[in-house]
Parts: C-alpha cells; structure tokens; sequence
C-alpha cells in the first residue's frame, strides 16, 4: 500500500473527474449526492494525504467521505493526467490502511463481519443461499458452466428473479450449468473495493480452490461485480477459468441461434453497470442483445457507455447505502434520467443496479411507469410461446 | 452547535452546511501556492434568498463571507483569510434562460462553463462563448469576476467584456439589478446607454457582493475551426507576428506558447492560430490570409507553418484545453501556479527571457501560454512554473519565482491578473493615490462592516 502513499499527492484538484465527456454534469455520484468538494475525488485523494502527513487525525467523517465512494471509475475514464488508471486503486489502498489501523465507519465493519461469518453481506443463513433455486442442478465435474449466482442473486428477492430468470434461459438453450447452492462464498469484489485485503484473500483462495476440486473451467456470473473479481483479481491466486458476465454468454447463444426471439413490445433504456463497463469494457453485448429482439426499441440515456452514472450501489452501498438520503441520490437522479428518455423500461444487467432502482422508481412514484427489468428477464419475455 | 451553524442550517438546511473539521480543511486551501487559512463553515445556498439571509447574518455576526467557485484562479482568492464562511456557489447551477435573437444567456452564480458549453453544444449549435481553458468547473461568474480570457477573447476582449448584465446580492443584503435588465426584461447590455455599474462588482474578488446571476454574451459558432502553428525560434518577432495576424482581423484566438521540455521544444515558440467558417471557402480564404499576412518570416527562415498531425490537432481544438491542466503532473508533483501579468504585446521577448531565467534561477520546470487580447491591445502572459507537493522546498523555491515574476511584470509596465493578497498590495502601492482612496469609498461605502472576503482589495 506504500504505492499510493506515494503518489496521492499528485492529484490537481482540476475537477475534471466530477463530469462526463461532454461535461453536461456532474457524474462522480458521491459529489453528486453530497456537493462538498470534499466528496469529490480530489477531496478524497487532498483529505488521504492530509491524514497521512499527520494534518487532520482520522475521525468518522474522513472514512465516510472515502467510503461514499462507489469506486465506479468515472474519475478514471475522465482524469487528464497519467495516473488516472491509478486512482481507485488509490482510494482502495486508502480504504485499506484505515482497515488496517481499525478505523472504518461502523457500515462497513458490519459488512465484512457479516461477509466472515455468514459467507454473505445480507447476513442471511448460509443454509438459505439456495432456496430460490429449485429445480437447478448443483454443479458437477462435466457440465460446462459454473452458474455462479452471488450474494444478491441468492438472497435478495429481485436478484433471486433474475437468477431464475437466467437458469431458464439456459435450460432451455441446453446449456449444461449448476450452481454451488449451500456452498457458494461470496465474490469478495466488494471486501476488496472497500480495502479489506486480508478477508478477500481468504474468499478468492476458498473459491479457487472450491472450483478447482471441481474441475471448474468455465465460469458465468449473474453479477458484473462478481465477473471482474474472478477475472481481473483471482488469476493473482493462481485461478484460471474462463470468466463470462451472462450477457456475454447469452449474446453468443442468440448469434448461434440456440436462443430465438418471437416478439416483444417495449421502449428500452439500458444502465450500463461500472463494473461490466468502465471496468470490462463490455458495453456492446447487452445492447445487442436488446436490440436483436424484434419491437424492441433501445433508447440511449444522455450518460452512457463510458460516462454512464453509477446507480450509487458499488462498493457495497447496495447494502451499506451510505450515500442514502433525499432527492439526489444516484438511483433516483438515474430513474428521472431513463424515465426522460421516454422509454417505459429501464434495463439492468446487474442485481446490484436493480436493487438500487427498484428502490428509487417507488421513491420516485414511478413505478407505474418506468419498469426495471433485467437483459435476461426481457430475452426471456421474448422467447416464442 | 454554535448560533451561527443553527442559523446557516436554517437558512440551507442542514445537508448543505458544514463545520466539520475534513470540509474546513478543504475549504481552506485551493490547489496554488498561498498560505491556507480554514473558514468557520461551508455553506452551499440555492438561491439569491438563501445568499441575501447569509448575508445578514454575517454582518450581525460580524463573520466574513467569501464566495467560492471552482477555487482554480490558483492564487488564493477563495481562500479565507480570516476565517468565516465560504460559499460554495456551485449548487447555484442553472441556466435560466439563452435569448437567441438577442445572443445572451443567463446563468446562476455558481453554473460552470462546462455544463454551459455542453448545454449550447446540444441545443444552441449556432452559439458559443468564450470558454477559458481553465478545467471545465470553473464557474462562469467567477471568471467574469476575476477578468478571465477565453476563446474568443482575441476577438472580443476579456470575459468580463462579454458580460451583458448581474443581479448581485449587496454586503448589505439588498438584491440589486445592474445594467439594461434593471429597467427592461431584457439582459442584453451591462450598461450603454445606462452608468456601467458592473465595475462595482467585477474585478474586485466578491469584496462587494456576491453575484447571483449573470448574463453573458453569446457568439455565433460557425460551422468549421481549424487550427494552424506557426513556429519561430526569435522571441523578439512574436510582437509582430501577433500583431500582423491581429491585423488580418480573422482569427479567432491567438495563443503562444514556448515549453523547454521535450528537448527539441526548447527555444521554439509555437503560435497556435485558430480560425473557423462557414464553409471551406472562408476557412481556405483565412488560411491564405494568415499565410500571406506572414510569408515574409518564411522569406527569410525566422519562422513558418508546421503541417499538425491528427494526433496534435485534437488536443489543440479540445475546448478547454486538457494539457494546459496536465502541466501540473508533468514531474509528477500534481501542482502548477501562473503568475499571469495582462501587459502590451511588445513585451513578450523580456518576459520569456524573465521566464527562462527564474526557473533556471530556482531549479524549475516552466511553461508559458499568453493570450492575446481584443486584436493585439494587450496579451495575458503566463510565467507558469509546476512543483511538487511532496516537495516544500520546491514549493517554497515556485513560490519565490512567482513573487520575481510579479515584481518583474509590474516593472515591464504589466498589470498582475487575479493578484493574490501580496500582489493586490504591491499594486494598490503602485496605484494613482486618488484611484486607490476612490476604491476605498466605494468599498466602505457598499461593505461598511468589511465582511466580503475580507484580507483582498483592502484598499485603505
Ligand atoms: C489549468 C488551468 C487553466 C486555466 N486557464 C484559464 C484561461 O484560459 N482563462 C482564464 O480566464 N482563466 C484560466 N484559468 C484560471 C481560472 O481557473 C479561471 O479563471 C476560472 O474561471 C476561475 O473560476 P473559479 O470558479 O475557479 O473561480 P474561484 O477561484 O472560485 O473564484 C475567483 C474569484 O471570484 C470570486 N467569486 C466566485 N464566485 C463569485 C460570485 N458568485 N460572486 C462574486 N464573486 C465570486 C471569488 O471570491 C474569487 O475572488 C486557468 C486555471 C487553470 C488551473
Ligand atoms: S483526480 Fe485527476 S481529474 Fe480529479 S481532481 Fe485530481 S487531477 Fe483532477
Ligand atoms: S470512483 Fe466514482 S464515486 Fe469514486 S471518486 Fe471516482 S467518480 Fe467518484
């Protein structure tokens, strides 16, 4: 963590990671939410250094402010300056030295308790990670797939639809696929995001070596947070599968015609998650996907792609919601952004953005109007009768 | 919680105010070299209400109040130097009203020139104004009230010229309309054929009210924009060559800048040349003037067009400038601070020489960018030096140069722009005693308790 230490000082405080390309508006979702400079990312990286040079003592309000963050990489896509590729890594090394030296905000070390001894940052019973899963085989040496559904997808009641939604699919594309059920473990992108190091060390070894005894090679996640973890931090614990976010998988059945559509009607606007965005690049598969559907009509949002604006739930805040509170927080400034499109359904690709909005569109009064759906549950309402 | 904090929270609600000690920290300091000093709160208002309520009860209180932009002129100006109450004016963010016949656009105190430029780009095509390169969140009241330069400033002078009307909360509370909007619905002039009382407010770092709305000046955005370079190694024939381009009364922009690193920049200086048309024809019609107009230095090889490469063109037409910013990390020390004295064109060869010398003279990376102004009147020079802000000792030694480089300039018959306090004082030391005693009337006369951003223009 030294790293960081090093190079924190580097930040301008120019701003430039506040905005979304065309600058149109603020786009980092924590100085969104809160508009004190100081929850801006040069707040976070001023205030690090500030703490490390022995300036301001660490208190309460300084880990909130660095753990506001949903560390959704717009400061990254949008920074000028060389280390912009640097600075959620920094903000994470930080995380981690205040982990280091137990001082985090009270949400967060409940996280991670709730992450060591349930398996699960809900702190639901590990024996009750697979009762939305009935019906779905437990993964065996031979199949080809490891569905790997996540903490969401097991417990919470909107990640659990698309988790069956998406079992559907790939029943009735004769894929072969089992989950882990009762065995599953948390990812730990999110122990990692919020700097516990020690902890998802332990979860990625358990995993690996889970999937490994196995005989697990290929991998498809319902959660992009779960997709980046194995695929960009386990190869460093010596795993490697194939690793696909399901909007991958389900894009190559459709151009392989194992999936075929008959029709569907609905104006779509599709959220682009940080985490099979900005952080994987996939931005095109899922609209793709949307867009093979015949009477699909795909609207774009004003923030998309790169500058797409983070549903406020990375980083554990789909849990923790530590940026909650009023009008302006990301999943409602997202729900007003879709529902101006015009579009009558807001498509997601990741339980932790569904989650967010279902909140926001009955915060909004929305609900009636504005539908959240996810990519699979959309393919599966267009499958002929 | 003290009085104050339960009256601001009133007035703001309690989301949009702040003692703590992280966002005083903060608020005390801007990315420059000044000495920090930690305001009391941070206050976040949202309307010109909410500001005429903070005022009064600062002057009951006694406690400073300074408006806050973006906080990026770099010399201090938002610092608070005896504490009080910052106001952050960004959540004073909107854009009231664009009148495209009349070509002006109304924006709030805090709106920044990024979210302008994009909102015009997406539902006024045929309009632009004169962006700064400053980072996209510099607001476009505090540029005007700091005479910032933008891309058209070569056509049209400085950003403040540009402004067409304020509404201003007085230190004293009053709400107050200046120019054609306070006898007329329309924003369309800041004086003419009215006294011009914008002077009051501009220029003077929000020491005598805090401006609420603004009207600026829109110009037409023309279908193309080019940019051509023309390169020279003699300093001394920048004057002319300016102004001969100047003379040509087409070009957009005229921005010079010379930079020692990499190697084979050293000793150049690079004259960037924008222009923009309607059609090929007028861009190919500029292009030959600005050829013709300087075929002489070609003549006699003191200088020439360099062809730019896609790779150099997109940076040069970004608007702002991203490498301008990106000066700050060239060493990786993440800070830069300009002196940037407004001085007559013919100035330029001393300048440079001054430039090269302080930093050879403190051990310091340099960059300069002038600007020039309203077809060659005048120039902003930038004696631009980066430091590191690991490094106190380069901080310390950046600073030092910068005070040189005012001094210098002053010397050389320039006039500092956006002064920090020391440079303010240097200046008022300077100043027709009669002007300087008429800016302390007005100044007691429109803050009699002294409270706006207190520490600048205390011209006594
Ligand atoms: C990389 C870089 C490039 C730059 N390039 C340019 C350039 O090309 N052209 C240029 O002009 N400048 C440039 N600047 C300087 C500066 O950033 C800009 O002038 C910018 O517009 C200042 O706006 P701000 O919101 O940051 O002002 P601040 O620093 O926040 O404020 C400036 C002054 O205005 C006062 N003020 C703020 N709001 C109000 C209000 N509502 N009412 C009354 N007073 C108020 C403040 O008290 C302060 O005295 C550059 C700076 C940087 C860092
Ligand atoms: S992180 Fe980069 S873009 Fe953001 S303030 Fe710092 S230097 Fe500027
Ligand atoms: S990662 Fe996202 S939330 Fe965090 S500082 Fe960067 S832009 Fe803001």
């Amino acid at each position: 963590m030294q790293e960081y230490a090093d190079q924190i000082h580097r930040c301008f405080r120019c701003g430039y990671c506040t905005f979304p390309t065309d600058y149109s508006y603020f786009n980092c979702p924590s100085y969104r939410r809160f508009r004190f400079e100081s929850y801006s990312t040069a707040g976070r990286l001023w205030l690090t250094y500030a703490w490390l040079k022995g300036e301001i003592d660490w208190s309460e309000h300084l880990a909130e402010i660095l753990y506001s963050c949903t560390t959704c990489k717009n400061c990254v896509e949008q920074c000028p300056m060389k280390f912009a590729g640097d600075i959620v890594d920094w903000i994470v090394g930080a995380r981690s030295d205040m982990v280091e030296k137990s001082k985090i905000p009270l949400e967060v070390g409940r996280f991670f308790e709730a992450v060591q001894v349930y398996g699960n940052p809900l702190k639901l019973p590990r024996a009750e990670r697979d009762t939305w899963a009935g019906g779905i085989n437990r993964y065996e040496p031979g199949d080809e797939y490891l569905f790997y559904v996540g903490c969401l997808g097991s417990y919470d009641e909107n990640g659990q639809r698309m988790a069956r939604g998406l079992a559907e699919l790939l029943k009735q594309a004769r894929i072969s696929f089992g989950i882990l059920g009762k065995e599953e473990e948390c990812c730990g992108n999110e122990v990692y995001m919020l700097g516990e190091m020690g902890l998802f060390q332990m979860l990625a070894e358990k995993n690996i070596q889970r999937f490994k005894e196995l005989g697990v090679r290929k991998i498809v996640t319902l959660s992009p947070h779960a997709y980046n973890t194995m695929k960009n931090n386990y190869p460093e614990f010596g795993a490697g599968f194939q690793v696909y976010h399901y909007t991958q998988l389900l894009y190559d059945l459709i151009k392989r015609n194992m999936i075929r559509f008959s029709q569907n009607q609905a104006k779509v606007t599709y959220q682009d998650p940080c985490f099979l965005g900005r952080y994987n690049k996939i931005y095109d598969e899922p609209r793709q996907i949307l867009q093979g559907i015949p009477g699909i009509e795909l609207v774009e949002m004003e923030r998309n792609r790169e500058d797409s604006f983070c549903c406020g739930g990375g980083s554990g805040n789909f849990v923790m919601d530590l940026l909650a509170g009023g009008e302006e927080i990301p999943s409602r400034v997202r729900v007003r952004e879709a529902y101006e499109t015009g579009a009558d359904t807001l498509a997601v690709a990741c339980p932790s953005c569904m989650t967010m909005f279902m909140d926001a569109v009955k915060e909004e009064g929305l609900e009636d109007r504005l539908t959240i759906k996810d990519v699979s549950q959309i393919v599966n309402e267009s499958l002929p009768c | 919680m003290s009085d104050i904090y339960e009256a601001l929270a009133k007035i703001v609600g309690k989301d949009y105010v702040s003692n703590q000690k992280e966002d005083r920290y903060f608020y005390g300091r801007d990315p420059g070299l000044m000495k920090p000093h930690e305001p009391d709160y941070v206050v976040m208002p949202r309307t010109t209400e909410e500001i005429q309520q903070i005022v009064r009860l600062a002057n009951k209180e006694k406690t400073p109040v300074v408006p806050k932009g973006a906080g990026l002129a770099l010399t201090g100006l938002v610092i608070p130097q005896k504490g009080g109450i910052v106001l952050d004016m960004k959540r004073m963010e909107r854009i009231l009203e664009v009148n495209e016949k009349a070509r002006y656009v109304i924006v709030e105190g805090g709106t920044t020139h990024g979210v302008l430029k994009s909102h015009l780009q997406k539902h006024y095509p045929k309009l632009r104004h004169s962006i700064p390169d400053s980072p996209p969140i510099a607001t476009v009241v505090a540029n005007a009230v700091i005479h910032g330069q933008g891309r058209l400033t070569q056509q049209r002078g400085f950003n403040s010229d540009m402004v067409s009307g304020l509404e201003v909360v007085l230190p004293t509370g009053e709400i107050c309309r200046i120019g054609s909007c306070s006898v007329s619905p329309y924003w369309f002039s800041k004086g003419p054929p009215l006294p011009d009382l914008t002077g009051l407010f501009l220029g003077w770092f929000g020491t005598t009210g805090i401006i609420t709305k603004l009207a600026l000046k829109l110009y037409p955005c023309k279908r193309i924009r080019d940019v051509m370079l023309f390169l020279t190694d003699r300093a001394e024939l920048v004057p002319d060559i300016v102004l001969k381009l100047g003379h040509t009364e087409m070009m957009e922009d005229i921005v010079i800048s010379t930079q020692p690193i990499p190697l084979r920049f050293r000793g150049n200086f690079f004259i960037l040349v924008f222009i923009t048309g309607d059609s090929e024809e007028e861009i190919e019609f500029k292009t030959k003037m600005a050829w013709d107009t300087l075929w002489e230095y070609f003549d006699s090889r003191d200088g020439g067009f360099v062809s730019i490469t896609p790779d150099m063109k997109a940076p040069m037409m970004a608007m702002p400038s991203k490498d301008t910013t990106r000066f700050a990390d060239v060493r990786k020390g993440g800070g830069f601070e300009y002196s940037g004295p407004i001085a007559p064109v013919d100035r330029y060869p001393d300048f440079v020489r001054k430039l090269e010398e302080l930093a050879s003279d403190y051990n310091l990376s340099y960059a300069s960018a002038a600007r020039v102004i309203n077809g060659g009147h005048c120039m902003m020079f930038s004696f631009s030096y980066t430091f590191n802000r690991a490094d106190p000792d380069e901080m310390d030694r950046a600073k030092k140069a910068l005070d040189e480089a005012a001094e210098f300039s002053l010397e050389q018959g320039g006039v500092i722009w956006k002064p920090n306090i020391d440079e303010q004082k240097m200046m008022m030391a300077r100043m027709d005693p009669n002007t300087l005693e008429l800016m302390g009337k007005l100044k007691g006369l429109l803050d009699p308790n002294g409270i706006m951003n207190p520490g600048n223009w205390e011209a006594k």
